[in-house]
């Protein structure tokens, strides 16, 4: 490493920032794939996989994605819920990399919810 | 793809190093290699996540799940239903050891809710060994900060003003230690730092050095800048070779990054920094026999004044801190005086942290603002003592380890705080407290801190070098059924007389653990000596066992686990001891789940049922 000025030290607290923020909890939305059986079957790898393309090119440093079984609705895979935080988690179903990327763009970057893609908001009562 | 979307971190203190997490961190490498995951989770090596008892700790970022005791063998079936299908594995994750329930995430598990983390703020977050992980975490800017933005006098009135007190046990205010070392006038000064940490049931100071190496470094660079030193020494034992290891690639990683050594930031401050080990006598956590260490002489301590910050290493002036103080420094100068101050008390300012060990569920290591108390610290934190279904209760806390003493139930409520330790005999010490149940014999306690202190004594103070080893025959004389009326009376006159004429600290606390436990606990005392009985059954010449006949089921477990076939009987009748081939181990106290064992004192020959009514 080469020697370091102060502004150097910001800037390599920035560069890490993403990494940190999956370590620390202080993210603004959270995508989660579903990747139970049914999910995988139907494709949820792919998406998975564009998705974090996606977050890459943007180069977005303040989302998660995280994976979770079966929704329970296996006949609409591959699904994903996004929450942008302090709002309610949106469901969208039967997705397609073309898709996802479309959500990404308009929904995590932009907060804007797909109407044509999502299938419900809110969750269900655990307790 | 370049980005994770997961870490993976894995516990890589002392402890889960030990039961094999680096075996467990290569053995999910490879699986998710063979996954093809390994592009998308990252597996991260952090220093001591505190919670040792359940080692290797394993936790998943985002998700915030935490698995204990994860071996070789569970790795492929975790990856495959965490990672491959998003379903956290139930059986691997943390229970309450007071219930069946399973709690997976961090943040609802009481031993980390309760915590409030500072020192240890980066306990499990960062890589010890990446630089670019501590600078993320605000890493360096304080002591950027301090070296080219504040006056040295600047810097210490933040630090006077914030209250922090030495961590090492004495609790002498750090700000004012580094005003006087900055008055002095010299050509050379140095700042050190001891990490020379060796109380039994003590590992604060090992768990701070390596999972936060750098906060350390950077601690000292602010304190040297604030006494005028350009040199500065580390002084660790040679027992804590992963701390060692991890400073020296913290001290390499700075220097190179220019955060350290020549011209810091360009600032014309220079700071050299080194790391010296100890060869592990205890004596040579003194401050002035540390510093004789490090000049390669015998590590004795010498008469103070002057003290060191007027003439300490190789007679300059000198500073010398304790590892965790200097790592909570950095966040002083950077959050201001108030911000620490804001938790604690009027007179123990901030958090401190604690090793718990003993009789105590979450084994582990912890930090709590300062004023909680020791009822919090066991029943909130600690999980509460093991084995309260089979009776076991909190009998009482060696607190501030050889050189402290212990509190009883009687006081749990006391606040930890310098002040409050100190009133009930004990000290705060470094932060090491050693929880005991009631099974525990006090007088068996006193003996074994004894012994230990009796084998460092460095032998300069006859009083310490000989009182301490007149005191420790006395103990073991009570212990074996020698002890005569006035024994405890010429403990306590001994106790005294070690405290007065001995140099250092640790003579002049050798006796607290005997003093403190014939305080609360002199009824045991008076039990061995008068009627030769250790009612706990600990002191093997003071006890004979017997079987409730009353209560005994017939079980059996006691016959088997009797190592010397002592215990006959019948299945489903009670059993019975034969005395003769007895050698009074307490293994059938221990396995008994029905209580049906009685101790009674040396050679009793009457009713053992009589002793139940006392």
């Amino acid at each position: 490493m080469p020697r370091l000025t102060i502004d150097d030290l910001k800037k390599i607290k920035e560069q890490h920032k993403a990494t940190f923020a999956v370590r620390e909890g202080g993210y603004r939305a959270k995508v989660t794939v579903h990747m139970g059986t049914c999910g995988i079957a139907a494709g949820a790898r792919t998406i998975m996989t564009a998705l974090m393309d996606e977050m890459a090119k943007a180069d977005v440093k303040d989302v998660i994605v995280t994976t979770s079984g079966c929704a329970g609705l296996c006949s609409r895979e591959p699904m994903a819920t996004v929450e942008i935080a302090g709002g309610p988690p949106v469901k969208y179903v039967e997705l397609n990399e073309k898709k996802i990327k479309e959500i990404f763009d308009e929904h995590i970057l932009k907060g804007n919810v797909v109407e044509k893609y999502a299938m419900v908001v809110g969750s269900e009562t655990t307790y | 793809m370049g980005r994770f979307r997961a870490n993976l971190m894995v516990c890589a203190g002392s402890g889960c190093v030990a039961t094999k997490s680096l075996k467990v961190k290569e053995a999910f490498e490879k699986e998710l290699k063979k996954r093809g995951l390994e592009n998308e989770i990252d597996v991260v090596l952090t220093g001591c996540n505190g919670f040792c008892a359940q080692g290797p700790i394993i936790t998943v970022h985002p998700d915030e799940i935490f698995y204990e005791k994860i071996q070789v063998e569970d790795v492929p079936y975790l990856v495959e239903e965490h990672f491959v299908k998003g379903r956290p594995v139930e059986k691997f994750m943390y229970k309450e050891p007071t219930g069946k329930l399973t709690i997976p995430s961090m943040h609802e598990i009481p031993f980390f809710k309760h915590q409030v983390l500072r020192v240890l703020r980066n306990k499990g977050i960062i890589d010890p060994e990446k630089i670019e992980d501590y600078i993320t975490r605000d890493g360096y800017l304080a002591s950027a900060k301090a070296v080219t933005e504040m006056t040295p006098r600047e810097i210490i009135e933040v630090v006077k003003d914030s209250g922090i007190r030495g961590r090492g046990g004495a609790g002498f205010p750090t700000g004012v230690k580094w005003e006087s070392c900055a008055r002095m006038v010299s050509d050379r000064k140095y700042m050190c730092c001891n990490g020379d940490e060796g109380d039994p049931g003590a590992f604060m100071d090992r768990s701070i050095m390596e999972a936060d190496p750098h906060a350390v470094i950077e601690g000292m660079i602010i304190g040297a800048k604030a006494i005028g030193a350009s040199k500065g020494y580390i002084y660790v034992r040679a027992e804590y070779p992963l701390a060692v290891h991890r400073l020296q690639l913290a001290i390499d990683a700075a220097t190179e990054a220019g955060l350290l050594g020549k011209n810091i930031l360009d600032s014309g401050f220079d700071f050299d920094l080194e790391i010296y080990q100890g060869a592990g006598a205890f004596v040579c956590g003194e401050s002035t026999a540390l510093m004789f260490s490090i000049e390669g002489r015998r590590g004795m301590p010498r008469l103070t004044p002057p003290r060191s910050t007027e003439s300490g290493l190789w007679g300059k002036p000198t500073v010398l801190n304790n590892v965790e103080t200097l790592a909570a420094i950095p966040q002083i100068i950077l959050n201001g005086a108030d911000w620490f101050k804001s938790l604690g008390t009027e007179k123990s300012t901030g958090t401190k942290v604690f090793s718990l060990t003993g009789a105590i569920n979450n084994t582990g290591l912890v930090e709590v603002p300062m004023g909680m108390t020791i009822r919090q610290i066991i029943y909130d934190i600690g999980g509460g003592v093991p084995g309260a279904r089979r009776g076991r209760k909190f009998k009482a806390v060696q607190m501030g380890g050889p050189s402290g003493g212990c509190i009883p139930e009687s006081l749990i409520d006391t606040p930890v705080t310098f002040e409050d330790i100190q009133k009930t005999g004990a000290i705060m010490g470094s932060g090491g407290m050693v929880f005991m149940d009631n099974t525990n014999c006090m007088v068996g306690m006193a003996k074994f801190f004894l012994e230990f202190t009796t084998d460092e004594s460095c032998g300069k103070c006859p009083p310490c070098r000989v009182g301490t080893k007149i005191m420790l025959d006395k103990l073991n004389d009570l212990a074996e059924g020698r002890g005569k009326e006035g024994d405890i009376e010429i403990l306590e006159e001994l106790s005294y007389d070690i405290i007065e004429g001995s140099l250092c600290g640790l003579g002049q606390s050798a006796p607290n653990p005997v003093l403190t436990t014939i305080q609360y606990f002199r009824d045991e005392y008076e039990s061995h000596i008068k009627d030769k009985w250790c009612k706990v059954g600990v002191c093997r010449k003071l006890t004979t066992f017997f079987i409730n006949e009353k209560v005994c089921t017939g079980c059996g477990a006691c016959m088997r686990a009797c190592p010397s076939k002592a215990i006959i009987g019948e299945k489903k009748k009670p059993h019975r001891i034969i005395q003769e081939v007895c050698i009074q181990c307490r293994t059938c106290y221990d396995t008994c789940r029905f209580k049906s064992i009685i101790i009674g004192p040396a050679d009793y020959k009457g009713d053992p049922m009589a002793l139940l009514e006392e």
